[in-house]
């Protein structure tokens, strides 16, 4: 028999997708102000091995030479990011939804185990509630990201008045290369989500904008006399 | 009776997924079309009317003043620039702009004096030596371009606060903005006179402990640590006090005018 599960508040939904254009709205006027001084890459033993940014992916982008309008969009946008990111924390706080979502004491040990079941590696996945271990630490990980760029935006910002903030992001120059690093961090973040979700199906996907899954009763009281180890819920996986 | 009533139960679920459905992506939708709408409705919006600014999208100006000004609630001049010990200083300075030096080729250092406009009428001129006769103060921090590079440079020079004050502009610099621009009046900056008064903000005429060469500024060039590089004035000509925002070269360009530290 279908049944109906909450899944997702309001507020997780509204946040969620609130981010998503907000955030590329900053990667993308973020990429008019790294143009303008694009010194990072990777090398090992001075071979260059990644170049951020190749011209061809500049010219795709239309990226070159627009500095001045790349400030003023990520200077707008930077407050729908902060207060969006405040309002999620503050609702994950008050609510109590924060336990679902923290890393637990065994949930480094049991993501690896999800990720040998995500690779088809391991046919059987930890027991869990809304989110696996590697959720907990991915979607925990993710908010500490954000903090983690506001702190080291407003240290480049204003790295005068805010001297304190600069100097415990590890100084000017290296506030710009961690804010640089997290947003590749979203970059890839978003494409394992992508995928995860991608997999996980329709009745997951559609709980982040409806709020709800739909289960089948009496599938899950059969399931309930197996072995626990052998129970793979019903949750999806993102 | 039973399996009847299992049916409309088992309806009413299946009428109750399809009406949440209906809403929740109704109203998805629905956000998701004004968002897209709001995002046309910014990129197609305006430029501001040319002025002290130009060059940028109006509402993008607004909010760029607007939220300068919010941040110029924690400005302070009591908020020093990280200093660093002289060797720390770069040997190569790097020169990125020459705009106001090397379109004026009939520049005469020999005959250099800055150009105090005291008020509409009367200017005041003052040579290099008067300004060197002055006690020296020397800065070494980090440079900072709005390009996003930055570099450690070591400067000697001019308080500007004792300069004003040695020259008894003390009435002047009771104006909102001090106005700077190269002899040619190429490049030019407006400057709140807080960052004015800061006390880290120099007249520099040193550079690594020698005289500033032409592409640095010579005779005379701002540094004024509180702001990026593009504030920092070469080769100053003339200086005026206002109380509306002078003009400026980068905002005209679609730059926040404050372009603050």
């Amino acid at each position: 028999m279908k049944e109906i599960k909450e899944k997702h508040s309001f507020l997780m939904r509204w946040t969620h997708w609130v981010n998503f254009p907000v955030l590329t709205i900053m990667i993308w006027s973020g990429l008019f102000i790294y143009w303008a001084n694009d010194a990072y890459g990777i090398s090992i033993f001075g071979f260059s091995l990644i170049k951020f940014f190749p011209q061809w992916f500049y010219n795709y982008f239309h990226i070159p030479h627009r500095l001045a309008e790349g400030m003023a969009y990520h200077f707008l946008f930077m407050w729908f990011f902060f207060i969006n990111g405040l309002l999620y924390i503050a609702y994950t706080i008050f609510s109590g939804a924060w336990r679902e979502l923290i890393p637990k004491r065994n949930s480094f040990k049991e993501a690896w185990l999800v990720l040998l079941h995500d690779l088809h590696i391991r046919k059987t996945i930890p027991p869990q509630k809304k989110y696996n271990a590697a959720q907990r630490i991915a979607y925990t990980a993710i908010i500490v990201m954000g903090i983690g760029s506001i702190a080291t935006g407003l240290a480049i910002y204003k790295p005068v008045q805010f001297y304190w903030l600069c100097w415990l992001c590890g100084g000017y120059h290296f506030a710009r290369i961690i804010h640089f690093t997290l947003t590749i961090g979203y970059v890839l973040f978003f494409v394992i989500h992508i995928v995860q979700v991608a997999l996980a199906g329709w009745n997951n996907f559609r709980s982040v904008i409806s709020g709800f899954e739909v289960i089948d009763s009496s599938a899950k009281n059969k399931s309930n006399n197996l072995p626990v180890e052998k129970v793979k819920e019903k949750n999806g996986n993102d | 009776m039973e399996t009847t009533n299992q049916n409309k139960e088992q309806l009413s679920v299946e009428q109750k997924i399809k009406r949440r459905n209906f809403i929740s992506f109704g109203v998805f939708f629905a956000l998701g079309g004004t968002a897209v709408a709001g995002w046309k409705w910014l990129l197609n919006s305006p430029d501001e009317v040319a002025g002290v600014t130009a060059n940028a999208k109006a509402p993008l100006r607004r909010a760029l003043n607007k939220t300068e000004l919010f941040f110029r609630n924690f400005y302070s001049n009591k908020h020093l620039v990280k200093t660093y010990p002289t060797s720390r200083a770069a040997k190569n300075v790097r020169v990125n702009s020459l705009i106001g030096i090397n379109d004026d080729e009939d520049f005469d250092a020999k005959n250099w004096h800055l150009a105090v406009k005291l008020n509409n009428l009367q200017t005041l001129n003052i040579n290099i030596d008067e300004i060197k006769a002055l006690p020296k103060t020397e800065i070494v921090f980090d440079f900072k371009c709005v390009e996003g590079w930055d570099q450690i440079q070591h400067w000697g020079g001019v308080k500007l606060s004792d300069f004003l004050a040695h020259f008894k502009l003390i009435e002047q610099s009771k104006k909102q903005y001090m106005g700077l621009e190269t002899p040619n009046g190429k490049y030019y900056v407006g400057l709140e006179m807080e960052c004015v008064l800061h006390p880290q903000t120099l007249l520099a005429y040193e550079m690594n402990n020698q005289p500033i060469s032409m592409e640095h500024g010579a005779p005379l060039r701002l540094i004024v640590p509180v702001k990026y590089g593009i504030k920092n004035l070469k080769r100053i000509g003339t200086m005026s006090f206002s109380n509306a925002r002078p003009k400026d070269y980068w905002a005209e360009q679609g730059y926040d005018y404050y372009s603050g530290l």
